[in-house]
Parts: C-alpha cells; structure tokens; sequence
C-alpha cells in the first residue's frame, strides 16, 4: 500500500519521524501484497468450484459412464465401449423422440419469435399505461412450467376440452391432442409459447427503442408506409438480438423436460411415445424401468452434440439471414444520411 | 418536400406534431397508438392471464360441475377452500414441500446474490492475470447444457448422501454463470474506480473494500438478480424430482405426485396449482415493473 509522505504539522513530526519495527511492517506489506494478489482469484473461485463440481465434471463424467454397464443401484459395471450408443440409437424410441423434440421445438420457437417481435412493435409507442401493458405480458412467466402444463393439460383435454369445446362452436371437430403426434406437439408448444412469448416480447422492445429514430423519420420522408419501416428498418436492426434470443431458445428447447412430463399423469410420452422427448427418454432409462445410467448417460451425450451442431447451424444461418440484412440496412442507412446533409433538420 | 414531426413541433406545438406523426405513422415512442394497438394487447393480456384465472375457476369448483362444463363459469365456485384443505391434508407432503420451496429459493437466491457481486466485484474493478480470459470463460459456460450432466450428478450426490436432501438442489445452484456477468455488466458502469482508490487509501482491505464500497453500489442489479433467481429456482423441476424424490419435494415436485396420485379430481390438482402459484403472483405484483426492467436491461447489455 502505498503512504503518500505528506508534510506533516510539526507536532506530529516528532511521533511519525521514529519508524516503526521494521519486521511488522514488512509483515503487513506482505499482508497487503497478498490481499491484492490474492483477493480477486478468491472471489471469482466459487464460480469455478460449481461449475468444476456440477458443471464440467458431470459432462466429463457423463462419457465415462456411457461407455460402461452402469446401473442406477447396482453401480458400475463392465466396460461395453459404444455398446450403450448403439443400443440406444438402435431403440426406435429414440428416433421417436428425436422426432418429437424437434417438431416441438419448431412450434414452439417459431410462433414464438414472429409473436414476440409482433408483441414488441406494438408496445414500442407511447402507449398510456405503460408499465401496466408491459407487465401484463409478462404475467405467464412467473406460472411454474409444471403448474402451465397441468393447466394446459386440462384445457387441451381430448374430449370436454375448452379448447375442443370452443372450436365446436365454430364447427371445427374435436381434435385428439393427446392421442395424436401433431396435435400433441401442438398443445405442448403452446405451454411454452404461454410463458416465453412476453418475456421475449421485451427483450425485443429494449432492442427495439436501442434503434435510432432519425431512420423511421426519414423512412417517412422516403413514403414508407409503418409495415415497411417494421420490414426495413426494425426487423434487421434486431438481428443480433434475433440471433440470441434463437441461440438461447435453442438450447433450452432441445432439453425440453416439464410441459412433456407432465403433459399426462403417466409421464412416459404418451401410449405411443408420440410425445416423448430426448430429455423424457433419458430420464426414463435411467430412472425409469430400465435403471440403466449407461444409456442414458449415451442418451445425453448424443444430445449434447446435436445441441453442438444446431448451434453451430444456427449461427451460420442466422449469420447468413443477417449479412442479407445488413445489405439491406446500410443501404437505408446511406439515405437518411444524404438527405439530414441537405438539412431537413 | 413534406416536413419532418420535429419540425412541425417547432413551428406548430406537440400537438400538431402528434397529429402529423399519426397521419404519417411514424413509428417509435412519439407514436400514438390507436385501438388496434389496445385492441391487440388486449388480446395478448386476455391470453395470458385467463389460463392463469381458469386454474382458479377449477379448484374452486368440484369435480361433477367441472364434468359437465368444459368452459367453466366466470364466477368462481364456492369449494376453493374444501379444496385448498384437501390438498394439504392429501397424502403428499404439501405444507412440506410449500416450506421446502420457500427455503430453496431463499437460500440460492442469496447464495447467488453473495457470490456473483463478489465475483463481479473482481472483475470490473480489480487487476489480475487472466481477468479477461477467465470472464469470457464463465459467458462461454452459459451455451454449456449442463443439464446434461444429471447421471454423473446423480451418482455424485448419492455418493454423498445428498438425495432427498434439499442440500442436493442448493448446491449445485449456488453461483450462475449469468449472475456473475449480470453483476460484472452493472458494476463496470456504476462503481467509480475512485471510490475503490479511496477505500484502499483509507486503510481498508479488499474484504473490507467489497462490503463498504462496492456491495452498496451493486443493490439495485443485486435485487433484480435475487428476483430473478428465486423466480428461476421457484419453478425449476427437473432436477428436484431427479435428486429429491417424493421423500421431500419442492412445490413443482409435489404437484407432480398429486397429478400421478389424483389425476381424476381436477379441482383438487388446480388447488395445488394456485397454492405453488400465488406466491409468485405476491411477488409479481409487488415487484413486477423491476423484473420488466431487468429483462430489459439485460438485454440492451447481454
């Protein structure tokens, strides 16, 4: 630490001029060197703990245990190299789930973005009652996944259903959302879509009232009517948070787990798997009557790099959608440019 | 040439610029929204509360007049608190698993809230090597499915006799990735390196730096990311009904065990619904507009 000598007032001259023992000084230097040394990895370690134990750890381990005959009470077993992977892979369920996670996946990210992009425009305006209109699409995310589906469960419900009723009365017959693989996916999609849609809604509007307003003004003074400015200007200035909001429904789609769960009391995807999902399966092979922690450790890695891999594709897709927009954008942005020169303003 | 709305407010006051702005149908906040715009958010609201609404319809009905009308009545039913107790005196641990959830997501939302400002702390204001590599490290970790790992983790928490432990969910939620970037994000902008310099000057130790200097200026995003965790950890489900069972179950967990015990008697299944709901609906009405604006924050910065 660092004493910065000051002139002192004579008085105290007299006490500060003898120095103190040598050996405690150093002492405490050596005190404070190590407190700023040290301090900042300290306080960063709990992070890596955790993560280390419950993070990198687990994943790592995960591929050990696939490769062995490991069951959820007897332990460890013998060592079958990829024999858990092909025997999952080979399991038709598995292509049934793989199937399933990815169609709901699809109904639910989908709809979902277009709505809250949608949501989003309309709420960036000056609206009266501002606040109240932003918290109230946001309500649903505090509903629990488990509580949406069971509510969803009953609404959905194959016969005597709301939904089925409501869509008798406009001559629509009843649908089988739960007997039936599309339906099923459908209903599903929807529980998600119920408590994700607001909270990404405002995602977008922050990155929506980030986007500077001299481009609408001057998309006006263009003749743009307000679908094209939405087209234009505001859909392809929300490309990176397009990107993250996909990136992060992705990874969390894929994993899907609750709404299936307990989308029927059984929780086993349905009579005909018609609903069981990646998560669903490896949950059922470990835990469910098949007890085996080998493939459903296989079940994770598999779905860890598909998770990988949509990653990846996402990205060069959203990249590839994105330099389009860019294209776009710089060319509306060379305008409002060349006219503000003129002196619109 | 048509003018532009700014100009029109110079020359012809506010209002002529409103008007000019909704002919023109400029968009952005200066925009007065029109009955479509009500109308549709209307709509959005309608949607997302009457599910919500229609739980509470149910388990204050029973179950014949829930048979015979699959749109229920707008009017509550007069058994929501037959059903309220039928549920806690069901053979499922209820009150238990209310006590269970409530303790969880205390304990993690604190724990998160400790760890990621100290972290946060470290990494906007202090110098060390491999500051930047090991931050860029923890955002990485947030792309990480770590739910993937539960077999391992499993294994590990049997190994320590952490199943059917509340211990089991706390631990492994104890410090976020995004808590610490949430924290690392707001302290870089809003805690003054002069104020640090200060401290140190005045004699105090990094420990003592943190608590009087930096965790005062951190409160507002350290209350947003307790909101948030205890959100998150109120509703997690997976890995309670993985490591803690039926022994001991958290709120999601219980109304998992009362769907697969009861799952004829929908009155009494939305009754648990509502009791593991409302809590979080309190603390959405008292502290709604803060989680509006976290997400919002969070996403002008992530």
């Amino acid at each position: 630490m660092a004493v910065t000598p000051a002139p002192a007032p004579p008085t105290s001259a007299a006490r500060t001029s003898t120095p103190p023992p040598p050996q405690r000084r150093s002492f405490r230097d050596l005190r404070g060197k190590l407190d700023v040394k040290l301090s900042p990895y300290l306080y960063i370690s709990p992070f890596f703990i955790v993560f280390a134990v419950v993070g990198l750890f687990p994943l790592a381990y995960t591929a050990f245990v696939s490769v062995h005959e490991w069951h959820l009470i007897g332990g460890q077993g013998e060592f079958v190299g990829l024999g858990n992977f092909i025997d999952v892979i080979q399991q038709p369920t598995f292509a049934t789930a793989l199937r399933n996670t990815f169609s709901i996946f699809l109904l639910s990210s989908v709809p979902q973005v277009i709505a809250a992009i949608i949501i989003a425009a309309v709420l960036d305006a000056n609206l009266r009652a501002r606040t109240f209109w932003r918290m109230g699409v946001l309500l649903p995310y505090v509903v629990m996944p488990v509580a949406a589906a069971l509510i969803f469960s009953r609404l959905f419900a194959d016969d005597a259903g709301l939904v089925n009723t409501l869509l008798g009365g406009i001559g629509i017959d009843p649908i089988r959302w739960h007997a039936d693989v599309i339906p099923s996916h459908v209903a599903i999609a929807t529980m998600v879509n119920f408590r994700w849609t607001g909270y990404n809604a405002l995602i977008f509007l922050a990155a929506m009232q980030a986007i500077p307003r001299d481009l609408y003004e001057a998309a006006v003074l263009d003749g743009a009517s307000r679908v094209r400015q939405f087209l234009s200007i505001t859909v392809p200035m929300l490309r990176p948070t397009i990107i993250f909001v996909v990136i992060t429904s992705t990874i969390g789609g894929l994993q899907i787990f609750d709404e299936p769960r307990m989308f029927d009391q059984f929780g086993r995807g349905g009579s005909d798997k018609q609903w069981m999902t990646v998560t669903l399966f490896l949950y059922d092979l470990g835990w469910g009557a098949q007890k085996s922690f080998g493939r459903a450790a296989a079940v994770a890695w598999l779905l860890f790099l598909i998770i990988v891999v949509i990653g990846l594709l996402n990205f060069a897709l959203t990249r590839r959608i994105a330099s389009a927009g860019t294209a776009l954008e710089t060319k509306k942005r060379r305008r409002p440019g060349a006219r503000s020169n003129g002196g619109a303003r | 040439m048509s003018v532009s709305v700014p100009m029109i407010r110079q020359t012809a006051g506010p209002a002529a610029a409103r008007a000019a702005g909704r002919k023109r149908g400029i968009g952005g906040p200066n925009r007065r929204p029109g009955w479509v715009s009500y109308t549709l958010l209307g709509l959005v609201i309608a949607l997302s509360f009457y599910p919500i609404y229609y739980s509470f319809l149910l388990a204050s009905s029973d179950s014949a007049t829930i048979a015979q009308n699959p749109v229920p009545s707008l009017i509550p039913g007069p058994h929501f608190f037959d059903n309220i107790g039928r549920v806690v005196g069901a053979d499922i641990k209820f009150w238990e698993a209310v006590g269970n959830s409530v303790i969880v997501s205390v304990v993690t939302a604190a724990s998160v809230v400790f760890f990621s400002t100290l972290a946060g702390f470290a990494f906007a204001r202090l110098h060390f090597r491999g500051r930047r590599q090991l931050l860029v490290f923890i955002i990485a970790t947030m792309a990480v499915p770590a739910q993937l790992g539960v077999v391992p983790l499993f294994i590990v928490m049997s190994k320590l006799e952490w199943t059917g432990k509340l211990i089991g969910v706390i631990v492994p939620g104890m410090v976020t990735a995004f808590g610490v970037f949430w924290m690392t994000q707001y302290l870089e902008s809003a805690l003054p390196h002069e104020l640090i310099e200060a401290a140190r000057v005045d004699g105090c130790s990094m420990m003592q730096t943190f608590w009087h200097v930096a965790a005062p200026a951190a409160r507002p995003a350290a209350a947003m990311l307790a909101l948030f965790t205890f959100v998150s950890s109120w509703t997690n489900f997976f890995w309670p009904f993985i490591v803690l069972g039926s022994s001991n179950p958290t709120l999601p967990v219980a109304l998992q065990l009362l769907q697969a015990s009861y799952f004829k008697d929908y009155a009494l299944i939305m009754a648990g619904v509502v009791i593991a709901t409302v809590p979080l609906l309190v603390l959405f009405v008292v502290a709604g507009r803060h989680l509006v604006s976290g997400i919002m924050q969070g996403a002008v910065k992530g």
